[in-house]
């Protein structure tokens, strides 16, 4: 499967080195080494998802609890999981850290993908979550630990999409 | 049974647990008998209540946590069942009260109402124990027993589709929740289970 290991290493790293404790996530394509990873980690906890909202209340739990999360879900997830973000985590101030697949951009080939990708950016704009690309190695650990670190100063949700370039290798 | 009794008869079992509740007349409620900082009230995101309860059960093992549910919030989010069920965390009751209706909005009927049995799903989902009840000694039994198998235990408590005047309190969203998480950070551990 033409999924980047080393990529989703260092992306998995990354989030060790942030002290994530607690991972939910959903399968998805691009996930997969991520969630083994984290499947095979005796220190972190992950929950296996049936909706990517459920993710949300996790999170919301796990942080006022005193352990930080990530929530590593598809685009398609983040748009089911919006009334969570906007009547959980935004109501109530709950810092969010967001790894979303970003499907649907270019070079994508499944069909079904490409109308997530059109509207991903918009809805994160619309809800006014701060947001950047992952899609090069170089800037994978610091663009993780600023995101969290500005999730954590605002109390708010923040996202990272994970893009083809950085989770796909043909 | 009415749920302001049932919340009254387990009042005092709730001292020094993570109780968290969905929105509406089990917040307003509870309230009304006495807010405690160990409460959350989860005023909309129907559904997760339980996702949360969840979340502070999984990171926090020691701690005894208690999730006041209800049949339209459940309904939201029963793909969260096949979670709770699946992680199984011990320290975690999850009660849900079921009057059968969308009670705040006016009292339209939910499908608990044509027969849905949300304790069957729950059983089915893989919660190891569950019970419906549907008098206040059934009630109290159920949670004291709960409390003291140290399971996961989903408990539906019919309840007549009666609730407080008004759902709107003086307690602040934020307020709560910042108390909450306070509370959450000196808290140390469980309390010992009721005697049965």
């Amino acid at each position: 499967m033409p999924v980047s290991v080393d990529h989703s290493r260092l992306i998995y790293d990354a989030l060790k080195e942030c002290g994530v404790g607690l991972v939910s996530a959903l399968p998805e394509t691009w996930l997969v080494h991520l969630i083994r990873m984290a499947e095979d980690d005796p220190e972190m906890i992950l929950v296996r998802l049936a909706k990517e909202e459920e993710g949300v209340g996790l999170s919301a739990g796990a942080h006022l609890a005193g352990t930080k999360s990530a929530m590593l879900m598809q685009n398609h997830g983040f748009l089911a999981s919006v009334n969570g973000i906007v009547s959980c985590a935004q109501l109530y101030r709950i810092p969010l850290l967001m790894l979303i697949s970003h499907r649907g951009e270019f070079g994508e080939r499944d069909p079904w993908q490409t109308e997530g990708g059109g509207v991903t950016e918009h809805v994160l704009q619309a809800l006014r979550i701060p947001f950047a690309y992952l899609d090069s190695p170089s800037h994978v650990a610091h663009r993780i630990r600023k995101a969290q670190t500005l999730a954590y100063s605002s109390n708010k949700p923040v996202a990272l999409l994970l893009c083809r370039d950085l989770m796909w290798t043909e | 049974m009415l749920r302001l009794e049932a919340l009254k008869s387990v009042y005092e079992k709730l001292e020094n647990r993570v109780v968290i509740t969905i929105m509406g007349a089990v917040a307003a409620e509870l309230q009304s008998i006495g807010h405690r900082p160990n409460f959350f009230y989860l005023q909309h995101a129907m559904g997760l209540a339980s996702s949360m309860g969840l979340g502070v059960a999984l990171t926090r093992p020691e701690l005894s946590v208690v999730v006041f549910d209800g049949d339209g919030s459940i309904l939201m989010n029963l793909g969260g069942l096949t979670t709770l069920a699946r992680y199984r965390p011990r320290n975690l009751v999850h009660v849900v009260f079921d009057n059968e209706s969308l009670l705040s909005v006016g009292g339209f009927p939910t499908a608990t109402s044509t027969g849905s049995d949300i304790a069957g799903m729950a059983a089915a989902a893989g919660v190891p124990r569950t019970a419906t009840v549907r008098t206040l000694d059934e009630f109290v039994g159920a949670f004291d027993t709960a409390l003291a198998s140290h399971e996961l235990t989903t408990i539906v408590a019919k309840v007549d589709a009666k609730g407080p005047a008004g759902f709107v309190t003086d307690l602040a969203l934020l307020e709560n929740r910042f108390e909450f998480q306070r509370w959450l950070k000196s808290a140390t551990s469980r309390p010992p289970s009721p005697a049965s």
